[in-house]
């Protein structure tokens, strides 16, 4: 008998026909979201191929499900289909790792049968590494041999394809070279798969490569390989297990596959899918619309020849290269508007030189720079200014309506919207690493799909019911439109529903605004994205009022700079911009290095640009760019200071060594856990500085791929612990903290409370030595000493209470003079601070967040803007207990409260900025009521959100904005 | 003192509709009876779909965990669409309290509230914590015993509901049982019946023989056991109708009762007081608490005991025992140690296929769920554990494919098992079992 096995996946459509073990057929498509079409015509070639027979047939596959269970197809999961095919062709293999279109699976076959799927946030594989190439402008098929000749690899974010994207954007912009990043990706996916699917188990044995990506790069093969010590075998038929476990599930079902083919074709999913209004309710409606905004940009016009002084203003975009040549008062002579192609530079340079040919006589006064590239391209070209890219935005929308009060920016890869009170900046949105989305998010889709995105977002216009498909991040959005389309959605609808989606991103994700009057009035919107009316429309559905769209939308950015130029340099000047002799003779070369400068090795690019001209990215200080760093008032590095006299492991012989992880509440329980140990007479050995080896030596053990990183930091350290032969490993558990008095209650948040018993039962090597990781409550100071004396004897023997106690004393006493030490240098600074009229930060977050590996370096960078950083804990005693909007029950959480608090009624240029972890769900509490605070006070809130990615680009669009907002002067 | 809550006051009760959102379908019904005899009128909201999300989405935080989204979006939702009067409801809410996040649903109810300009809508919370005081609204300690007794006849009705309805013979059987009994039980608690004693014990035998007397055919079937965070649980709305996929995949399953759930609850003032020292008067009444409701469930077991046919759960002292091996006592936020025990437990009593329901995200589910599976699967090596997140964001398709893939192991499992098979590959007569229709 024969037997069809047919694997419907995310993004392609694979059958095979078998008969005994022979195969017969086999086929291999992308199927574009047409699945019941492709799937006809397959199976109608089949038909032809073997006339007249009737055959077994089973469905496999994601998107096959519904088809499955709508026509009454015998379905076999694709994984288990996948162990069926696996065990028949190559029965002693071990483990499986499969990538997909948008899946990544793992199969554990031996030693206990265990499947590990990605789960909603780990981002597709097959789709990530399209999205990547396209954003590298490669043809995918080309990532392969620019892998295979790399020199070094990226540290890239291994989570989520979304925050890859964020950490490889910068890379481009920064003229990484292509086979580093390249390489780069594959070591993503190979993290990401190792990380976030093995989970703590190991993958050994005979293991098997299966699915497209594994298949077609060889490259991402041999990263797997050097990762996991181990030669993997990529079978024959690699693209086909699926498929082939379907035909061999395929036993009873006979069919005639001609009917069969012709009953696909005639199917149409008959399950729904909930849909939002349509966009227009008819052309008409669409002309009036067309009609209205066709007037939006009636203040500005185009002019065609230069008079007088002229400004050029350049917006250096993560996907996109913007300029604009205009007057003083914003009339456009010239403009470009082009995809960046990793390459901003040599397209900035042509720009240049286009203008000079065209415009001989040009007299540039000022010019200036914005956006992600604004360093390089000021570099470059010798640009007069450098704009913040929200001081930018908004200069230009008030040419567009001078009582602008909202501006909303989607561009290519990120949103930016601002509240504009009194004339000024009030209040600052940008879209974190997470909600990306935007232009680059339509694009995607509409490549996956095989339309251009214009052509795309227009599809959408007519559509009658567009898909319902909620406010989350690309990778959620692709298993929506995966369900859209297998309920029946066509292109159109997907298409509307794809750009609602975008404005509902916006509104609800990044805004969070509760209602649309909130945000505003007279509302400017700007970005090449809403070029597309499908998108405004939405738009204006969703906020229930008409906006101003200019004309100029995606080179708002660019304009503003221009204008900013404008207004920041005298009439009669002459612009520093390389003049037509100088962009002859221009030269840019881009080498990679290593920094050593200090352990850090942070990698360095570097830009050169002839006549001794460097711009340097990837440093996270200021060493190698030589600037001598002048006096600095940092809170956080007196306190990793203060902290540094307990890190020293001072040993003594004869003593037994107890272990201590320095991550999460450790940063600022040390001075009590070591001193106690001591006291008792014990070696104290606590781990080292964290960095991302560290990182990497515990990442196969961390079971939860989407808690916060401070936690995932630790298993590094618990592996360092391990290595350096201590005899106990003490990482107590903890409900409670101290009670500051500052709170309704004084817990821990779950992770850093019970973080120890994850340890416990995730990382096997611990049972090398005695691991204390009992419940220990230090805020009862009468109960502590004694439950910890039983504690101590149950691994040690004979401790006697009273030592213990006076042990305890003096752990205390450190405590508490450790506390003192940080408040009292807050004190001092912030006396420094007024003297001499300093802007002061209150970098507000957690204890742990001042570990350099966590915060990367922010709070340098806000020292080096000029400001005096403070810490949540050097202020929060500032404040007695008042009452929240949200429950105020954590201890660390307190402090966020008290320092917003102290902050709201303090003079005008002391300012809080808010340090979050991504995937800390405390801080979805936390956020809003800090906002709230500081609002109230009139003062503006500004969040930045950390994780593993080095990323400092985002951060210091935050803080300088912020810095303008509030019009502090940087240095 | 001042309040900075609007009060429900006794005009209100006469005139206002309280509404909460639902979580246990069952229970729920018993307690709005309750309610109903004092002079309340409770409805228990059922929207479901992507409106009620979306207005959760709209109001709340969007990165706050999926029960604060499903449950908070459903009475925004009411108080939105027009089919109440804003101004003649009241909203009520259920939180555990403890170091959760979970534990400031109410104000961020109430922040929305503001934030929509309807802070006029007055909030009664229901809390382990001590209620807010309502002149309007007052809980009797007949109301406690009555709440407390319809907890545990909801757990013995749904414990044998979904043992039975996999194998009735004539559809709806099952139901039935379930409807009549909330009926009956409605009419003995107005009369103030059925809360102690004889007549309680005399209640839960037969709801017991009821069950008992539905026609069956015991055929082998895969047995789920559904554990996790405490709403995507149990609410229809928070995981998607699990419940329902999973019958329609011929599964049995069993979700542990609520009752585990409050004893946990009680239970951890005395464990912090071991732990941490102080905290006597809590420990004490937690002690008192904790006494009552073992009486309950122990009465529910030994009348399970009677009937061999249906699987009974341990009493909560056997779920205390499992966390010698298992997640630590101390661990008292979320679900905290109770998942673990449960899911220790439910592969003890053959439900060996376990679906671990949580929010994506969820805090406590770091630590006790994703962190423990491993050391599950140690101690457990048949355990078979598929971990599906809860979001706004995921889409049904990708949990149900996870949750196909549990059981296509599962039935393979089955198969080996009754052919009496070790380890060995499936053959292909079990395929025809093993690939679903």
């Amino acid at each position: 008998m024969k037997r069809i096995g047919l694997d419907i996946g995310s993004t392609t459509l694979k059958c095979v026909v078998t008969e005994g073990s022979e195969i017969l057929f086999s086929e291999y498509a992308r199927h574009f979201s047409r699945v019941s079409e492709m799937t006809a015509e397959m199976l109608g070639r089949i038909s032809q191929r073997f006339p007249g027979e009737r055959m077994a047939l089973t469905l496999s596959g994601s998107a096959g499900i519904g088809m499955a269970y709508d026509l009454k197809i015998p379905f076999v999961q694709e994984v288990y289909a996948t162990k069926i095919a696996a065990e028949r062709l190559l029965p002693g293999t071990d483990t499986i790792i499969e990538l997909g279109g948008e899946d990544a699976k793992i199969l554990f076959l031996t030693n206990g049968l265990e499947v590990r799927m990605n789960g909603s946030c780990a981002g597709g594989t097959g789709a990530f590494i399209d999205q990547m190439a396209y954003l590298m402008n490669v043809p995918v098929e080309e990532l392969d041999e620019l892998a295979a000749a790399h020199e070094k690899t990226y540290a890239v974010a291994s989570r989520c394809g979304v925050f890859a994207k964020s950490d490889i954007q910068p890379l481009i912009n920064q003229g990484a070279k292509l086979p580093d990043i390249a390489a780069s990706i594959f070591y993503a996916v190979v993290n990401q798969t190792v990380c976030g699917l093995a989970q703590g188990r190991e993958i050994g044995g005979q293991v098997l490569y299966l699915g497209g990506p594994l298949t077609f790069f060889s490259e991402l093969r041999r990263c797997f390989d050097r990762t996991l010590g181990l030669r993997g075998i990529c079978p024959e038929h690699s693209l086909y297990y699926v498929a082939l476990g379907a035909a061999y599930s395929a036993a009873y079902e006979i069919y005639d596959i001609a009917e069969l083919s012709r009953q696909i074709r005639e199917y149409s999913s008959m399950s729904g899918y909930t849909a939002c209004r349509p966009l227009f309710a008819s052309a008409a409606e669409y002309e009036e619309f067309k009609e209205r905004h066709s007037h939006d940009s009636d203040n500005i016009r185009l002019i065609d020849k230069p008079a007088g002084a002229m400004y050029l203003g350049i917006d250096a975009g993560s996907t996109t290269v913007k300029a604009v040549l205009c007057d003083k008062a914003g009339n456009i002579l010239d403009y470009m508007y082009r995809p960046n192609n990793a390459h901003p530079v040599e397209i900035v340079r042509e720009y240049l030189d286009s203008i000079y040919r065209r415009y001989p006589d040009i007299n540039i006064v000022s010019s200036a720079v914005t956006g992600y590239g604004e360093e390089l391209i000021r570099h470059a070209f010798h640009v007069d200014y450098g704009v913040v890219e929200t001081i930018a935005h908004f200069t230009a929308a008030k040419k567009f309506m001078p009582d602008v009060d909202f501006i909303i920016d989607i561009g290519g890869q990120d949103i930016k919207c601002f509240k504009i009170h009194n004339g000024a900046i009030d209040n600052i949105f940008l879209n974190e690493a997470c909600s990306s989305g935007c232009g680059s998010f339509l694009q995607t889709f509409a490549g996956a799909l095989g339309y251009e995105v214009g052509e795309f977002a227009r599809l959408g216009i007519f559509a009658n019911r567009p898909v319902n498909l909620g406010s989350r991040c690309t990778v959620f959005m692709n298993s929506a439109v995966k369900q859209a389309q297998k309920d029946g959605a066509s292109i159109e609808n997907i298409s509307a529903g794809l750009s609602i989606s975008i404005v509902k991103n916006a509104l609800y994700k990044v805004i969070r605004c509760a209602s649309p009057d909130s945000l505003g009035k007279n509302i400017v919107v700007q970005g090449g994205t809403f070029l597309n009316d499908a998108v405004l429309r939405a738009f204006e559905q969703e906020v229930g009022r008409e906006v101003i769209r200019p004309s100029i939308a995606g080179l708002m950015g660019a304009l503003g700079a221009a204008l900013r130029a404008a207004e920041l340099s005298d009439e009669g000047s002459k612009s520093s911009i390389l003049s037509p002799k100088q962009l002859a003779g221009f030269l840019h070369t881009v080498k990679v290095t290593s920094c050593s400068g200090c352990s850090n090795l942070c990698q360095l690019t570097i830009n050169s640009f002839g006549g001794g001209e460097r711009y340097i990215a990837g440093n996270r200080c200021g060493r190698p760019l030589k600037i001598r760093e002048r006096q600095r008032y940092n809170l956080y590095e007196y306190k990793n200071e203060l902290l540094s006299a307990y890190r020293k492991n001072e040993i003594i012989p004869g003593r037994p060594a107890i272990g201590i992880p320095m991550g999460l509440n450790m940063y600022e329980l040390l001075p009590f856990w070591k001193t106690l140990f001591c006291e008792l007479g014990f070696n104290v050995v606590v781990s080292p500085a964290s960095d991302r080896e560290l990182y990497i030596s515990g990442q196969h053990t961390i079971p939860s791929d989407t808690v916060c990183f401070p936690a995932k930091l630790l298993h590094g350290h618990i592996e360092a612990l391990l290595q350096s032969g201590v005899d106990a490993i003490f990482y107590p558990s903890m409900s409670y903290n101290f009670d500051e008095g500052l709170g309704d209650n004084h817990y821990n948040c779950p992770v850093v409370a019970y973080y120890p018993q994850v340890i416990k039962y995730n990382v096997k090597e611990l049972k090398k030595v005695k691991y204390i990781s009992d419940f220990l409550g230090p805020h009862n100071r009468l109960a502590f000493p004694d439950r910890f004396t039983d504690v101590l004897n149950k691994y040690f023997g004979d401790f006697t209470r009273r030592q213990v106690r006076s042990a305890a004393k003096a752990a205390y006493a450190a405590y508490e003079a450790h506390m003192r030490a940080i408040r009292q240098k807050a004190d001092e600074y912030l006396a420094i601070a007024k003297e001499q009229g300093l802007p002061v930060i209150v970098l507000a977050g957690r204890p742990y967040h001042i570990d350099p590996e966590i915060s990367h370096g922010i709070d340098r960078l806000a020292c080096e803007l000029g400001a005096v950083v403070l810490s949540e804990d050097g202020v929060s005693r500032r404040v007695k207990k008042f009452k929240t909007g949200v429950l105020n029950q954590w201890t660390y959480h307190a402090r966020l409260y008290a320092a917003a608090k102290f902050v709201a009624r303090s003079r005008e240029n002391i300012h809080l900025v808010q340090l979050v972890s991504f995937g800390c769900g405390v801080d979805a509490v936390t956020s809003d009521e800090v906002r709230a605070i500081l609002e109230s006070a009139g003062k503006i809130y500004t969040q930045i959100k950390i994780d593993e990615i080095t990323n400092i680009g985002a951060a210091k669009i935050r803080l300088r904005s912020l810095f303008a907002a509030a019009g502090i002067e940087e240095k | 003192m001042s309040r900075d809550y609007v009060e429900f006051t006794k005009q209100m009760k006469k005139e206002y509709t309280i509404l909460a959102p639902d979580m246990l379908p069952i229970h729920m019904r018993l307690l709005s009876g309750i309610f109903a005899q004092y002079g309340y009128r409770l409805h228990i909201l059922k929207y479901t779909g992507k409106k009620v999300l979306d207005t959760g989405l709209k109001y709340v935080h969007n990165d706050m965990c999926y029960p604060a989204i499903c449950t908070l979006g459903q009475l925004l939702y009411a108080i939105t669409c027009g089919d109440y009067d804003p101004h003649r409801v009241a909203l009520m809410h259920f939180q555990t309290g403890g170091g959760c996040r979970a534990s400031n649903y109410l104000k961020l109810l109430r922040k929305s509230l503001r934030s929509m300009g309807m802070d006029y809508v007055p909030v009664i919370s229901l809390n382990f914590k001590g209620l807010e005081r309502h002149s309007g609204f007052k809980i009797t300690p007949m109301m406690v015993l009555k709440g407390m007794v319809s907890l545990l006849y909801g757990d013995l009705l749904m414990l044998l509901k979904n043992q039975v309805e996999p194998y009735e013979i004539h559809k709806g059987d099952a139901q039935r049982v379930v409807d009549c009994w909330v009926d009956e039980l409605n009419r003995q608690f107005e009369r103030n019946r059925g809360l102690r004693g004889r007549r309680l014990q005399q209640n839960l035998d037969r709801i017991a023989r009821d069950f008992s007397m539905i026609e069956v055919v015991r055929e082998k079937k895969v047995k789920v056991g559904i554990v996790g965070e405490i709403y995507v649980k149990y609410a229809p709305l928070g995981n998607n109708g699990l419940e329902a996929f999973l019958r329609s995949e011929g599964c049995e399953y069993m979700v542990p009762g609520v009752l585990g759930f409050f004893q946990y609850s009680f239970s951890n003032p005395e464990t912090d007081r071991k732990l941490y020292g102080g905290g006597l008067l809590r420990a004490l009444f937690s002690r008192v608490c904790q006494r009552a409701l073992r009486g309950m469930e122990k009465k529910m077991l030994d009348t399970l005991g009677n009937y061999p046919q249906f699987v009974a759960p341990s009493p909560f002292s056997g779920l205390c025992k499992k966390t010698e091996v298992l997640v630590s006592r101390g661990v008292k936020m979320g679900e905290g140690w109770l998942l673990p025990a449960e899911m220790a437990e439910l592969i003890e009593l053959g439900y060996s296929n376990i679906i671990c329901a949580q929010p994506f995200g969820c805090l406590p589910n770091h630590i006790v769920g994703k962190g423990v599976v491993r050391h599950i699967r140690e101690l457990y090596p048949d355990a078979n554990i598929c971990q599906v997140d809860y979001d706004t964001g995921a889409s049904q398709v990708n949990q149900e494919n996870r949750i196909k893939l549990m059981l296509a192991v599962a039935r393979e499992n089955l198969e080996r098992e009754s052919a009496g098979r070790e380890d060995s590959a499936p053959q292909p007569e079990d395929m025809r079992r093993i690939v679903t229709v």
